[in-house]
């Protein structure tokens, strides 16, 4: 079924008792091409691109929940590509060029808001910094502006431009970024792959890898054993354990980091501002709640919930640029477990364990990438080699040197 | 969070800093010793990148900067955020070599 506004005129004439599912409810094959294990936005993009880019349609997501109910429910919905390093740039450029047409692609409102995000800057080295980032941005045809202070006063009266110990000296600013709707990507991608064949089976979790010659050949899951040509995993945030199953141990630790929705107030904030000095972003949300996040707790944790000094920190950095912030209460709070890579940059690569292919290490930074990460992720396991915008994220690049250390930190709780 | 330091009773947890892992251990080598550089290679890329990631009870670094700034080693659930155990590692933190036989 298209969706459009005829489709929904006529639906609303029968009483919206016409809608039909959007995704089938399958039960799993004996074998199929392609698995990918995780039904979250990266295994669901996966599985899209793989039937519609490279026409291998015998492809099943397994997830061991419901779609969605992993990290790609539990960011704060920002896309952006202010990145600096190669490798990064192009990747999380492609991505951006991706959401830009992605509610054409799916036929599915995803609500891709691109209204903005300013980084702030509160020093004339972080000044610098910035210009150089958004320099390496135009570079690479990518937008970026420089703000001052009175520039960025102008979009955001509401800041506080009278902090004596963090001035607020101007942005940087990417007008392309903005935020979309985390659960809508995810449905989107699932109707879409559904639609070109895919089988999305959830409640269905991998407790092991099948292995002949060591070569993987299938999995086992709790739905029973499934043979596979290819295996691909998309479960960022349980990496390790699913690696585990297949004797890898990999650089990534799994970090919880806390996210906050403020109750609702009128429309306030135009699009996603970062303080500078503190670690602290926040956007509005559609229904009017403030979205905004900070740190990892700097802890190992699968717990999926955070400890009180990282919210306190969070709400000071908050309160530095925005003390009316002091004055809305919070309406709810929880965690999300990220896959902490050793140099701060996602993994997209084959492993050492033949069929099976990597896709992890996200850190925060995994909803930006949804698109993008689908796309290349498919691209490797079509045609077994990277797709040349993901060719620097590579497995071994520890071991030779290579990382791609954007902000100079990985898992490391006291880089933070 | 709160951790039962040994010497100052419990307390809430950002009174302490992480450090992670306890198990690594900095592989052992001296120059010129004769070990294969293959060898220490791989050794020094296991411990410095490489991470169990355990998805259970792990011994784990702390530092009590907050309190008696004692290193300790505590014993945590990374599923529930259950402390075990929590103990005084003195000399702990600073990269520990493994010795020869160790």
């Amino acid at each position: 079924m298209k969706y459009s506004i005829f489709s929904l005129a006529k639906a609303a004439m029968s009483g919206h008792r016409g809608w039909t599912r959007a995704w089938r409810d399958p039960v799993p094959k004996d074998r199929y091409d392609v698995i990918i294990i995780g039904g979250g936005g990266h295994g669901l993009a996966t599985a899209y691109f793989l039937a519609k880019e490279y026409g291998i349609r015998n492809v099943a997501v397994l997830e061991k929940g419901w779609i969605g109910s992993g990290n790609a429910g539990r960011n704060t919905t920002i896309i952006r590509s202010n990145y600096m390093l190669p490798g990064n740039v192009g990747f999380y450029e492609l991505s951006m060029k991706l959401w830009e047409r992605m509610e054409q692609d799916l036929n599915y409102n995803t609500m891709v808001s691109q209204r903005g995000i300013i980084n702030l800057y509160h020093s004339d080295a972080q000044r610098d910094a910035f210009a150089r980032r958004g320099n390496s941005m135009r570079i690479n045809g990518i937008d970026a502006e420089l703000l001052d202070a009175e520039q960025i006063r102008k979009e955001l009266p509401f800041l506080n431009y009278s902090n004596p110990r963090f001035p607020i000296m101007g942005g940087l600013m990417q007008r392309r970024g903005g935020t979309a709707r985390h659960d809508a990507v995810v449905w989107g991608y699932a109707r879409a792959a559904n639609d070109l064949g895919v089988d999305i089976i959830q409640n269905c979790e991998v407790i092991g890898f099948q292995r002949t010659n060591g070569r993987i050949t299938g999995v086992e899951t709790t739905r029973g054993n499934i043979a596979a040509g290819k295996v691909g995993m998309a479960v960022a945030g349980s990496t390790s354990r699913v690696a585990a199953m297949a004797g890898l141990k990999l650089p990534i630790e799994s970090h919880v980091l806390q996210a906050f929705v403020s109750e609702a107030i009128k429309p306030l904030i135009p699009g996603v501002v970062t303080f500078g000095a503190g670690h602290f972003y926040v956007s509005q949300s559609d229904k009017g709640g403030l979205v905004f996040g900070g740190d990892l707790d700097g802890y190992n944790s699968y717990a999926q919930r955070g400890n009180m000094p990282v919210m306190e920190d969070v709400c000071e950095g908050g309160m530095a640029i925005m003390p009316m912030l002091g004055r809305v209460r919070l309406l709810r709070q929880w965690g999300g477990i990220m896959d902490m890579s050793m140099d701060g940059t996602p993994i997209i690569d084959r492993t050492p364990v033949e069929g099976l292919y990597l896709n992890a290490g996200w850190c925060y930074g995994g909803f930006k990438a949804t698109p993008g990460s689908g796309l290349v992720f498919a691209h490797l396991m079509a045609r077994d080699e990277p797709h040349p915008e993901a060719a620097l994220f590579r497995l071994d690049r520890f071991r030779r040197g290579a990382m791609i250390d954007e902000k100079g930190q990985g898992a490391q709780p006291n880089l933070h | 969070m709160r951790i039962a330091c040994p010497y100052c009773g419990e307390r809430e947890v950002g009174e302490f800093s992480y450090l992670g892992d306890a198990s690594p251990k900095r592989p052992h080598y001296t120059i010129d010793d004769g070990t294969d550089p293959v060898v220490l290679e791989e050794a020094f890329n296991e411990y410095v990148y490489l991470r169990d990631n355990v998805a259970g009870t792990m011994r784990e670094y702390w530092y009590h900067g907050g309190g008696c700034r004692s290193w300790l080693i505590a014993e945590r659930s990374t599923l529930t955020h259950e402390f075990k155990s929590v103990q005084a590692a003195p000399g702990a933190g600073a990269a520990k070599v493994t010795l020869q036989g160790e």
